[in-house]
This record gives structure tokens, C-alpha cells and sequence, in this order.
């Protein structure tokens, strides 16, 4: 029987794929043709998604975008024998855009079936654990600290390390806490791996239960991603059915349970220890440290909190080696970072490469340049929180140092484009709005600065006092990044000052202009 | 939270004259569920419509056009975000990314996503949940 894949990731979903799934399967009971239509993750072609496989004899072939209207002829020309057609793309591998990258963390994404355990296996699957199960817990920890792998959450903070200090705490219980809370807009990675390959991370997340003693997982998911919720609960069930989790890992003897809480909407839960508090059943309020979450964390016990991301990327080191991985990437950057392209891209989708790719190389090989056509003017790169790039630094490996060198970071990976539409005062507006909105309200620099950035911005925007009102904006973002408890105050300044310095004529400033010169 | 998603799935918000019964069954003080309730952007105190309609409202979407399209849709259904439309159908609330950027502009109508969206296909959205 020929398999036709049809995704099911939320955003083929957003693009019309159960239809397409409906339609193929009605076209193939009407002409009596017998397939297997199996609902796979999506591979992060998203510009062509709906994106349709079928299974031949040379290798999967893809047909994209598959709407409804276009499923008939696709039967007419063959499809299901790999014909060609108007949608045809080829073979699936061989698509640049597939091809050119360098998928670890992604293998499985959009070529298994996400809630199928046999798949998950047969690819590669808790191939990680099965090793992790033979070495000591120092010994899975070197191994993580050897592969170079740092928090892609953004913090950038080495894995191993963070696990090592979990390892070393007293503590009768440790728990593993994943942050699932991928606030950021322009991200969509940890989403990707839910939905499309949902056992590497419940795999990474056991392998880390048993590296640090931990029993209890939790994965702290927002409350945007439904989808991925019931995913996550199906594989979870499944992995607990099959003795991946539970009494007796793998028959190991060893214990590790996992359950998914839903979050509530509050972008600063994914601040780690406010995270915490709400998975405690209280207000995100963030928490001071030291104490370390690695020492006094979930309930004040020890506790490793790591982004989904970081976890799904341990089945692979503990799989093929520290070496394997760490040969990847550049300086202090090891290993791959997947990129999601957003925004005013023309090929926006999932591009995991190894460090050191370009913003230029992504943008325009990949990306294809913008959606609308217009020159990219900016980039916001890390979230909201991330700061803006001009053209001028399009060249910047992707790299955690290069871009502090930049006053920027790469954060989550995720690249948003503006083209030269984009008024960059405003979104410098935007980015106090956002701050003030999502503001935990524990310290005053980021409650009340967020206010008063975006009362600055309106007094900007009117011209009167600019020059002081400008430098009240330097003042108050001074302020904010040194005296904020957490990220959310203190970056928020990041995208509001690299907009002011890269477009300052946007906020009334003439070019060639210093600020005291420029007058209104 | 658990208990309170429950309520809120079950009968689409939390009334404030639960906070009681909430708060003793988790020993709580009926101030300390009002602030936790109040706290996330997720819950809410008052009814809602049949459909929630989300707009994101982030960078992605607005690298796309979305503050236009958040115009048209509020004028299209005559109301302001956090209302709900005369007929009852439809319950308008902004959202910071809905994890679907690189297909912006997006919206979710109760738990489904749409991407790369426009007014023709907004218009028929609503008018599919209002007549079904």
C-alpha cells in the first residue's frame, strides 16, 4: 500500500492541511485506490506547506502546497508512483533547502509519524538512553559538558554544568523542569519538536533524570500550543505504556515520571524562576537568585531547568558522542542551533545549521529575501527581547559571542524580517508596550520603566524636547538594564536602543547628525 | 492552576463568586486566588462568546501587516479587544505569538490556527463559526 504523508504541525494545520488530508483520502476511496495516509510532523518547509509525501521506490516524493482543488489532478498525473506534476518538488531530501542543512536536533522531524513509537524507534529513537543506561550519572554528565552544549533557551548557559551542580546538590528529590514556555515571537522551534517529534524530548528529558537523580519531570508548556499539549499527552502515555517511563526505565531499575502543565498566557513564566512559582501554583513572580534553581528550585529543591530545545538535543550527543556534536559549530558555539526564519520572509521555515552560518546567508539563500518583495531594512533576532540588526551587520556569524560583541544575542534562534515598511520608533515602542503588559511587577525598573518608555516614545514622536526627551530614553534604558531582577526588564532596553542607534532617523534624528546637534 | 484551567475549559471563564470555594479547597486566602486568577493573561473573570477569536499581535505578524488587519477585524465585528459581538458568537482577545511566525499574519479561532491571513479569509472564518 503506498504512504502519503500529510503534516499535522500546527502550521500546516494553519495553512489548510487536515483538508488536504480529507481530500486525498476521499479522492483515493472514490477511484478504489488503497493508501496509508499517515499524518507526519513537518519537515519546516512551512513557505510550502501544505507540504504532501508519497513513498517510492527511489525515496519520498514531495508535492507542495497541496490545497483541496489541487488533489485530483495529482491522482490524474500519478502522484502516488512519484510523477511529475505542476507541485512536484522532487525527491524530499534533495530539496536545497532541506538538503543544505545540518539536521541533529530535527533528524526525525516531519519524516516519522509524531505519536508513533515504533517510528520513533526505528529512526534512531532512545538510542541516547540505552547508552546513558550503561555509564555512570558523572560520566552522561561529561559527556554533555564535552558536546559543548549550551542553553538554547538564550541564556547560553553550558548544559553540563548546569547538570553537574544538580547532580552535587543534597537533596532526597530533584526534579527536571523543561521550559516549554516559547514566548518569543519569531520562535517556533520548541513547538516543532512537540508536535512533530515529541519522544526526543521526553527521551532527553529521562536521560537527564537519571544523569542527576531526579524522578519527576515537568514540562511547562504555554497555553498557545494546544496541539502540541494533546501530542505531548499521547506520546507520553505511549512512552509510559512501553516502559520508557515510569517504575523501571527501560528495566533499568531506575524511576522517572513526566507530566505536562499547561501554563496561562504569561510571557515572563518563561523566565526560570518564575516559571517555578507558577508551576508552584503561585504568581510568576520572579524570584531573586542566588539561590540557584540547581540548588533551591521546584519546591526549594534542586532542580535542572533547561528549554526544550537543550533537552531534545541530548538524545543525539548521549546517541553518536560528545565529538560528534562539538565538531560542529564555531568558537565557543558548539554544535547546531536551529534557526526559524519569520516575519517578512518569503521562505520562512525551520534551518537547523551548525554556528557560523550568516544572517545574509539565511536571510536571502534560504529565506529567498522578503515576503513582500521590498529590501530587508531590519532584523530583530532573539524575541522581543532581542536586539535589532541593520544591514550593515547582516554579515555576523551566527555565534553567542560574535553578536555580544554587537550589543545583540542570538536567544532563541529565531529571526524576524522587517522590509523597509517598518518604522522603528515604533517598534521601539512596541518593545516598552510589550514589557509593560508582561511585567511581573516585582521590581520598579521594569513595572514602571516600561510606562514611562512608552510615555517617552509618544513625547518623541511629538518632536517637543527632543533632544532631552531622547536622552531621558538613553536614561531610563540605562536604568532598566542594570537595575531589572530579570530578562524581561533588563533586555527590553535591547531592541529599543539598537532601533535608536541603527535608525535613529526614524526616531527624528538626522543622519550624520550627533543626538545634541539633532534639534526638532 | 490545573483546577482553574479545568473550570475555565469547562465553562469558559472563572466567576469571581468561586474564589471562595477555590480558595478553601486549596488552602488559600480568597485574595491570594484573585491575584493568582488576575495574574495570567489566560484567565478570565468574565463570560465570553461561543468562539474565541485570538490576534497576535508580536513582531512577526506586525512585520506583515497585522495592526492593519487588527483595525479591519475590530471594525468588521464592531468591538474592542476583550468583547464579545452582539450576537453572542464571537469574543475578540489579543495574544503575544501563537508560535506560527513564519506564516504571519495569524490568528486562532478557539484551538485551531490560520495562517498568512487576510480580511476575505478573516470575514469567512467568522461567518463559518457564527452560522454553525
Amino acid at each position: 500500500m503506498v504512504k502519503v504523508f500529510v503534516p499535522r504541525d500546527s502550521t500546516a494545520l494553519s495553512l489548510g492541511a487536515d483538508k488536504t488530508a480529507k481530500a486525498i483520502q476521499l479522492e483515493a476511496e472514490k477511484r478504489g485506490i488503497a493508501i496509508q495516509l499517515i499524518r507526519n510532523g513537518s519537515r519546516g518547509l512551512f513557505w510550502v506547506e501544505p507540504m504532501v509525501e508519497v513513498e517510492t521506490a527511489q525515496g519520498r516524493v514531495a508535492y507542495a502546497p497541496v490545497k483541496p482543488k489541487d488533489v485530483a489532478s495529482l491522482f490524474d498525473a500519478d502522484f502516488l508512483n512519484g510523477a511529475n506534476h505542476a507541485l512536484y518538488l522532487g525527491l524530499t531530501n534533495e530539496i536545497p533547502y532541506l538538503k543544505n542543512q545540518q539536521r541533529l536536533t530535527f533528524a526525525r522531524a516531519g519524516v516519522t509519524d509524531p505519536v508513533s513509537l515504533e517510528d520513533y524507534v526505528a529512526h534512531d529513537g532512545y538510542k541516547g538512553l540505552k547508552n546513558a543506561l550503561t555509564m555512570t550519572q558523572e560520566d552522561i554528565i561529561k559527556t554533555v559538558t564535552e558536546s559543548g552544549l549550551r542553553g538554547r533557551g538564550g541564556a547560553a548557559f553550558p548544559t553540563g554544568i548546569k547538570w553537574n551542580t544538580v547532580l552535587g546538590a543534597s537533596g532526597e528529590q530533584k526534579y527536571i523542569v523543561c521550559n516549554a514556555d516559547e514566548g518569543d515571537s519569531g520562535t517556533y522551534s520548541d513547538r516543532m519538536v512537540m508536535e512533530d517529534d515529541p519522544f526526543v524530548l521526553i527521551e532527553g528529558m529521562t536521560i537527564a533524570g537519571i544523569a542527576v537523580g531526579a524522578t519527576q519531570g515537568y514540562i511547562y508548556l504555554r497555553s498557545e500550543y494546544p496541539h502540541a499539549l494533546h501530542v505531548l499527552n499521547e506520546a507520553i502515555a505511549k512512552a509510559t505504556l512501553a516502559g520508557y517511563l515510569g517504575d523501571d526505565v527501560c528495566g533499568s531499575g531506575q524511576r522517572f515520571y513526566l507530566e505536562v502543565r499547561r501554563a496561562a498566557g504569561a510571557y515572563v513564566c518563561g523566565e526560570e524562576t518564575s516559571l517555578l512559582e507558577s508551576l508552584e501554583g503561585k504568581r510568576g513572580l520572579v524570584r531573586f537568585k542566588p539561590p540557584l534553581p540547581a540548588i533551591e528550585g521546584l519546591f526549594g529543591k534542586p532542580t535542572v531547568v533547561n528549554n526544550v530545545i537543550s533537552l531534545a538535543t541530548i538524545p543525539i550527543i548521549l546517541d553518536k558522542g560528545a565529538q560528534y556534536y562539538a565538531d560542529y559549530g564555531m568558537g565557543r558555539s558548539r554544535g547546531t542551533l536551529p534557526i526559524q526564519l519569520a516575519g517578512n520572509i518569503k521562505q520562512g521555515g525551520l534551518v537547523e545549521l551548525a554556528f557560523g552560518v550568516t544572517l545574509r546567508e539565511l536571510l536571502y539563500d534560504y529565506g529567498g529575501g522578503s515576503a513582500s518583495g521590498r529590501p530587508i531594512r531590519a532584523v530583530q533576532v532573539g524575541g522581543p527581547l532581542g536586539a535589532y540588526l541593520p544591514e550593515s551587520q547582516f554579515d555576523t556569524p551566527m555565534d553567542y559571542e560574535a553578536f555580544q560583541n554587537l550589543w545583540a544575542v542570538l536567544g532563541h534562534g529565531g529571526i524576524v524580517a522587517f522590509d523597509d515598511t517598518v518604522n522603528m520608533a515604533k517598534m521601539a515602542r512596541y518593545a516598552f508596550e510589550f514589557c509593560s503588559v508582561e511585567s511581573c511587577g516585582k521590581c520598579t525598573p521594569c513595572r514602571i520603566g516600561a510606562v514611562r518608555g512608552v510615555e517617552v516614545m509618544d513625547k518623541i514622536a511629538t518632536g517637543k524636547d527632543h533632544a532631552k526627551n531622547i536622552q531621558v530614553l538613553r536614561d531610563l534604558s540605562d536604568t532598566m538594564l542594570n537595575g531589572s531582577l530579570c530578562a524581561l526588564g533588563g533586555m527590553t532596553p535591547y531592541p529599543v536602543i539598537s532601533a535608536l542607534n541603527h535608525f535613529g532617523e526614524d526616531f527624528g534624528l538626522d543622519k550624520g547628525l550627533n543626538e545634541k546637534e539633532s534639534v526638532v | 492552576m490545573p483546577l482553574l484551567h479545568a473550570i475555565q475549559d469547562d465553562i469558559g471563564y472563572i466567576p469571581e463568586d468561586v474564589y471562595p470555594q477555590i480558595a478553601q479547597a486549596m488552602a488559600l486566602s480568597v485574595a491570594e486566588v484573585h491575584g493568582f486568577v488576575t495574574f495570567y493573561h489566560h484567565f478570565r473573570t468574565h463570560p465570553v462568546g461561543e468562539h474565541i477569536l485570538q490576534v497576535c499581535r508580536a513582531e512577526s505578524c506586525q512585520a506583515m501587516g497585522s495592526e492593519q488587519l487588527e483595525a479591519d477585524i475590530k471594525a468588521k465585528l464592531g468591538i474592542d479587544y476583550h468583547q464579545t459581538t452582539a450576537d453572542g458568537k464571537v469574543t475578540l482577545l489579543p495574544v503575544y505569538c501563537l508560535g506560527n511566525c513564519a506564516c504571519s499574519p495569524a490568528v486562532m479561532m478557539d484551538d485551531d490556527v490560520y495562517g498568512r491571513m487576510d480580511m476575505a479569509q478573516i470575514t469567512e472564518l467568522v461567518s463559518e463559526v457564527s452560522n454553525g
